[in-house]
């Protein structure tokens, strides 16, 4: 063995040495708001279900089917595609962790179809999902980027376009119903899935950031343009996804205003300005109540109400605001 | 008009609106024994959340710290909250629980690092806010 080049010694993790604090904050975050499909009572949904027509029923599992396989990728390659570029162990803990609860969404879909539908209409819609000719399309544009080598940004960027954009035309459809009471209890599962996407696109939008803001500025700008360019690719095809979707409830131009609204957000996870206006990013209110159905609407400037309200009493720690 | 504080973590959120905003405001040191401002003026504060599922947590530990000196504390007239409406019934919770524990008004929320319209109603409403303010303390 005396052959053997000088070995590197293997290097145990250890919490209490930590480089950067986001991943200590975002490790705490995700382990705090673990949950699994089981604590959902989704069987109290079989009476709406049976509310919605067949049209409608297969709207709701292609679009599940839809979200599955982004979750999928997203467990398998996405997350996984990240650890070779972590700057940090702690970081590839943080993602090892998002890797699993990716698998956690995609069983839960699962959970959902065993609950509400027939098996030949489940087996139908995942044929659907490896048929139809958009949703393959955006999940390979996604993939294609995760595979490239020698581009760990672009794989950021990748990254945080399906966490933080392309959910979310999947996502409009259980917010849509549980905004005119049906399927509550799934969209509850839902409200905690778009919670921890939220976490992911933030975590990995800030790792961009920092892995990004000592390049040159050349660099920097190409990859700004990289950015914008692959969002809207992936915009067109989102377009295309969302009429083919949900043109027959006659809802396409409200998920469009949703789709700008969450592009938005998607790229001030990297850092950078939202690209579409105002005037079309604005969210039917009544989605947005759906997303956040008990936060308090009520602010001073928004002048939404004769008088300001201060808020009700909160749980926080004694100790820190011992005033 | 009053000051602007604010506190922004590592990503940059607050910081990157704030500096579109265009207003001069003071940066609340990202950790906690970080050095603090000393505000002489009433001030607006400008506070992320980073709450768990059940709400733990949501005021930033720096901002805790400012707001536990009562002389500071004294000066805070409002709030603006930020975060994500993702995070449900969370969104924004620091603004509540600071105008709750400080009993001063939750003046407007945002997300992330806000967008062109969260300027101008955060501009054209902090002028309307100080404004109102002189006219109650003449």
């Amino acid at each position: 063995m005396k052959d053997m080049p000088p070995k590197i010694a293997l290097k145990a993790i250890n919490w209490n040495r930590i480089q950067d604090d986001k991943d200590l904050e975002v490790w705490n975050r995700l382990t705090v708001n673990f949950w699994l499909p089981e604590k959902v009572p989704l069987s109290n949904d079989v009476p709406s279900w049976a509310t919605l027509t067949p049209a409608e029923r297969e709207l709701t599992i292609r679009v599940f089917t839809g979200l599955t396989l982004l979750d999928t990728i997203q467990n398998t390659v996405g997350a996984p595609s990240l650890m070779p570029d972590a700057q940090t162990p702690h970081e590839e803990a943080v993602l090892t962790n998002i890797a699993f609860m990716e698998a956690v969404h995609a069983r839960s879909y699962s959970s959902i179809f065993s609950t509400l539908c027939s098996t030949p209409e489940v087996d139908a819609a995942f044929r659907w999902s490896e048929e139809n000719p958009h949703l393959q399309a955006k999940a390979r544009m996604i993939v294609d980027e995760y595979k490239a080598h020698e581009t760990p940004n672009k794989r950021k960027i990748a990254s945080v376009f399906l966490e933080s954009f392309l959910f979310y035309s999947g996502f409009y459809l259980p917010m849509y119903w549980s905004s005119r009471a049906k399927l509550t209890n799934t969209a509850d599962l839902i409200r905690l899935i778009i919670r921890d996407e939220a976490v992911h696109g933030y975590y990995i939008g800030y790792k961009y950031q920092r892995a990004t803001e000592k390049l040159p500025e050349s660099e920097r700008a190409a990859l700004k343009d990289f950015a914008f360019s692959l969002l809207l690719d992936l915009y067109d095809i989102e377009s295309k996804y969302t009429e083919e979707l949900y043109d027959g409830i006659g809802q396409t131009e409200d998920v469009k205003k949703f789709l700008h609204y969450n592009a938005n957000k998607a790229l001030m996870n990297l850092g950078y300005e939202a690209l579409f206006p105002p005037q079309v990013s604005e969210v039917n209110p009544a989605i947005l109540s759906a997303l956040s159905p008990d936060s308090e609407n009520h602010d001073f400037f928004s002048g939404s109400g004769s008088s300001y309200v201060i808020g009700k009493a909160v749980a926080t720690e004694d100790d820190d605001w011992d005033f | 008009m009053g000051d602007l504080i604010y506190f922004s973590s590592a990503t940059g959120n607050t910081a990157r609106f704030v500096a579109r905003l265009g207003l001069p405001a003071m940066r609340l040191p990202m950790r906690a024994d970080g050095p603090m401002p000393s505000p002489v003026r009433p001030y607006a504060l400008i506070c992320p959340t980073y709450a768990d599922g059940q709400g733990r947590g949501a005021v930033p530990k720096s901002v805790i710290r400012f707001l536990n000196d009562p002389a500071r504390r004294g000066l805070l007239r409002g709030v603006i909250g930020t975060g994500n409406r993702n995070f449900g019934a969370m969104f924004g919770l620091s603004a509540r629980v600071i105008s709750e524990k400080c009993a001063v008004p939750v003046l407007y929320k945002f997300e992330l690092a806000g967008t062109e319209t969260d300027i101008d109603r955060v501009r054209a409403g902090l002028a309307d806010f100080w404004g109102t303010e002189c006219l109650t303390m003449a």
